[in-house]
């Protein structure tokens, strides 16, 4: 049957199945669509840069066209992760170097970029087009210097808030006057400034250009002379957004913005002084994307800006915003999809705005089509849960941080598992929750029971015993990622649920209180699993077996052991696991006697 | 094994009450000895079987510290006002390095009636208000240096660095003491007179990273790349000169500038 069509026809039926997932599916349906598949396949995601290794990526798909790859854990966001863990690139870099010649788009997420991998891509892709390095580290502008010289067909350079080593801005003037490809700049990120003049060069010989997101050091008086220069723009960022009230800068500025007829996307506003804001206001009506999140300006200004976007699906804001903003929000903005509230003195425990959980309600209620939510806040009730859930049950994303950890329902002073529970039964779609605030056991039993389509969950400071951990590692049928933080959550539940870490890209506890010998037990019953122990305080082998770990990191992988570990990260060999296993043995036997007499 | 382990959980569980302690049995039936092995109290078994807690633990064993600080019997008083404070805990909020930099950068400029510091105890008042004073030249600083926040801390003797967020400080005491915490364990040398969390909180009582009676000294290398020991100038200016931490053994800090209790004798030996 599966002769009946040659195969070129099947490779183009293949090429309208674009989805990794469905490529995936067609792989396994027998070993001659495997075959096909794996030769037309053009792009490839690893979500764990050490589930695979760059030979058995570059020797299964041999034409692939465009890569991401993701390295360190999530919580390596938050300084979780020591420096030195890992997620190198330069081995992928070198292997593809030689595999894919005709390799076109890099994307990166909290990996680790070196110059000489940078160097690297630069001299070995002919037809390298898009660069996107997310939340990436180890590289300097220097390396960046040997992109902008050597990529010739460069069309998107992202650098979205990746650490670099920002020696000078000098590195941007490397790209050749005959370079004209350019359509996606983000230099968000860097320090130190670029030379204007290269920049509006730059500008000015890319007609393709639809997003340019320019660092803080570029000052806003020279703003109008790029976006002038730039009417097609789609996404702008601006630079630092200040300076002294003059109306010249103001009326060049707010000619620049009227002129870009297109823009729909906005962001950048360090430093705003709030009487240059009117110069974006022409362009509210056409926004979708609004990121206000660096912009430390009062909720009176805020509230003039945002209800003139009566288009807006996107806004990321800090919680000067305040309730009475939210309000203004859930009123204007009902296209709304996405909302990230950020915490303006995240250090403080009293509040310094008036931003509640009654924001949040108000825009659960007022946008139909409200699907994902960051909010940090400093106060939550049951109550306000129960009614975002009732009032949105197409939530995709919820991700609620209440500042203090372990705070409970501030009105009834109980714990949050009602109002979470809520959230998971109401929303059948939810894909990823994070939970904060003060949580029993109970709440992991709702999420593990109605959680059905959760693929990522986060949890901190929660829960009261194993119990909690079971419940969610029992159920949960999609999850994909765990990752836990500072929970009584020891090694009963990792034991007895650990077929379902097979099932998962991976699991993350840190300062819980899984211990050695339950980690070489999963290592040593699990062999597709990389269990790996991160502990500062030297081997695990000089403390007792059942000292807890301090962060555990355990993901599936069908490339072994990884082989640039560093001295604070152990993995499970077999050998002391089976030693592990034999002496508690030992144990079992020596208690059947005793029972017996 | 684990099949077996699955079915004497769910037993166990749909007998679970929210009052009684669940007794689950650690079901490790290696070899397959039937149905699990179960816990029986007192026996030699329950000795390796028991599950360590963070409560098991003295607050300062074995690394679980945080939870335990927490304590987690049950939720914190409304308005517990001593608790250790956010800014102590790694990681925590959950917010990006680069998000918070540039907050704390901005925040302190536009908000002058703020006067809310983290560790804002008694004796970092008056670093406070030269931390005011010195926001021009911060942010002077940011411009070069848009990672201010947070800086690089090394430890002699442990290769792996840490990150330090500098904006969470407003002043030397409760800097030095958030870096015993990440960098003290009970086998190092650093606070062998520290026991059990009795320290936790003391504003009165000077770090020894400090004092000079540890060990090791702080130390940073300033915009010009030299090491001078922390602690000498307003905290204002230390802000704005550093660019990386370094606890460095007493023994190799001969040679940088006059430390902080040098200084401080002298001024004690001074005739009235």
């Amino acid at each position: 049957m599966s002769k009946s069509f040659p195969e070129e026809v099947l490779e183009h039926v293949f090429s309208f199945i674009t989805s990794d997932s469905d490529r995936n599916a067609v792989s396994l349906v027998c070993k001659s669509w495997y075959e096909i598949e794996r030769w037309c396949r053009k792009r490839v995601f690893v979500g764990n840069c050490y589930a695979v290794s760059p030979r058995i990526l570059t020797r299964r798909f041999p034409e692939v066209r465009s890569v991401e790859i993701k390295g360190k854990p999530h919580f390596a966001d938050f300084n979780l992760v020591p420096e030195g863990w890992g997620g190198c690139v330069y081995p992928w870099i070198s292997a593809m170097a030689g595999a894919y010649p005709w390799l076109e788009e890099i994307r990166l997420k909290r990996m680790v970029v070196s110059d000489e991998a940078l160097e690297l891509i630069s001299t070995s892709f002919c037809n390298f087009k898009v660069f996107v390095l997310s939340s990436c580290e180890g590289f300097s502008t220097d390396g960046l210097a040997s992109i902008a010289a050597n990529c010739r067909k460069l069309r998107e350079l992202d650098l979205r808030e990746s650490e670099v080593d920002d020696l000078s801005g000098h590195w941007l003037s490397h790209f050749p006057d005959t370079w004209t490809s350019l359509v996606s700049l983000n230099i968000a990120c860097l320090g130190s400034e670029v030379s204007f003049s290269a920049l509006e060069r730059l500008v000015a010989r890319s007609p393709n250009l639809r997003t340019l997101r320019l660092n803080r050091a570029v000052s806003l008086e020279k703003l109008h002379n790029l976006l002038c220069r730039a009417p097609q723009l789609v996404e702008f960022g601006t630079g630092a957004y200040s300076s002294e009230l003059r109306p010249d800068v103001f009326s060049n500025l707010a000619g620049g913005f009227s002129g870009c007829k297109q823009l729909k996307g906005l962001s950048g506003f360090w430093d705003v002084v709030p009487a240059y804001l009117p110069a974006i206001y022409l362009t509210c009506s056409g926004l979708t994307s609004l990121n206000l999140s660096y912009a430390t300006i009062q909720s009176p200004d805020l509230v003039k800006l945002v209800s003139q976007c009566r288009n807006l699906q996107r806004l990321w804001v800090l919680d000067y915003i305040e309730d009475f903003g939210l309000d203004a929000l859930a009123a204007s903005c009902k296209d709304l999809q996405e909302l990230r509230v950020f915490p303006s003195d995240p250090y403080v425990v009293d509040p310094n705005v008036s931003l509640t959980e009654r924001g949040l309600v108000a825009v659960s209620e007022g946008c139909p089509k409200l699907q994902s939510v960051l909010y940090f806040c400093r106060q939550m009730s049951n109550a306000a849960l129960v009614a975002i859930a009732r009032n949105r049950p197409n939530l995709v994303c919820f991700r609620l941080c209440i500042i203090e950890p372990r705070a409970p329902d501030y009105l009834t002073l109980e714990p949050l598992d009602a109002g979470f529970g809520a959230i998971v039964e109401h929303c059948k779609e939810l894909r990823r929750l994070s939970l904060s605030g003060l949580l029993t056991d109970r709440v992991f039993e709702y999420i593990g029971t109605r959680g059905r389509k959760l693929e990522m969950l986060s949890i901190a400071f929660a829960g009261d015993s194993d119990l909690g951990l079971h419940h969610v590692l029992s159920g949960c049928e999609s999850l994909r990622k765990l990752e836990i933080r500072d929970c009584p959550f020891g090694d009963k539940a990792l034991l007895a649920n650990a077929a379902k870490l097979e099932t998962m890209r991976s699991l993350w506890m840190s300062s819980c209180s899984v211990s050695f010998g339950a980690c070489k037990l999963l290592g040593q019953k699990l062999p597709r699993l990389n269990v790996e122990v991160i502990d500062e305080r030297g081997s695990p082998d000089s403390r007792p077996e059942s000292c807890p770990v301090e962060k555990l990191y355990i993901y599936r992988t069908v490339a072994g052991p990884r082989v640039d570990m560093p001295p604070f990260v152990w993995t499970i060999d077999e050998d002391a696991a089976l030693r592990t296993l034999l002496s508690l043995r030992k144990i079992e036997v020596s208690l059947d006697i005793h029972e017996r007499m | 094994f684990m099949e077996q382990d699955y079915e004497g959980m769910a037993t166990e569980v749909s007998s679970y009450s929210n009052e009684a302690e669940l007794e689950l049995g650690l079901g490790l039936s290696i070899g397959g000895g039937g149905g699990g092995l179960l816990k029986a109290k007192g026996s030699p078994w329950g000795e390796y079987g028991k599950i360590m807690t963070a409560k098991d633990f003295p607050s300062g064993f074995c690394g679980t510290k945080r939870a335990a600080d927490y304590g987690g019997d049950g939720p914190p008083d409304v308005g517990y006002s001593a608790s250790p404070g956010v800014s102590q805990v790694v990681g925590w909020p959950p917010l990006r390095t680069y998000r918070m930099n540039s907050l704390a950068n901005q925040a302190k400029v536009l908000n002058d009636e703020e006067e809310k510091r983290v560790g804002g105890n008694d004796e970092c008042n008056g670093a406070l208000k030269e931390n005011m004073d010195n926001e021009s030249n911060k942010n002077d600083t940011i411009k070069d240096n848009g990672q201010l926040g947070f800086v690089k801390v090394n430890i002699d003797g442990m290769p792996i660095g840490r990150k330090v967020d500098l904006n969470a400080h407003a002043c030397y005491e409760t800097l030095a003491r958030t870096l015993e915490e990440m960098f003290c364990r009970p086998s190092t040398t650093i606070n062998s007179n520290r026991s059990g969390g009795q320290e936790k909180g003391k504003a009165t009582q000077t770090s020894k990273l400090l004092d000079g009676s540890s060990e090791f000294v702080l130390t940073y290398e300033d915009r010009e790349g030299d090491w001078m020991l922390v602690g000498d100038v307003p905290w204002g200016m230390f802000l704005s000169t550093v660019r990386r931490l370094r606890i460095m053994k007493t023994s190799e800090a001969n040679g940088l500038a006059p430390s902080f209790r040098e200084r401080n004798d002298r001024h004690k030996s001074k005739p009235i």
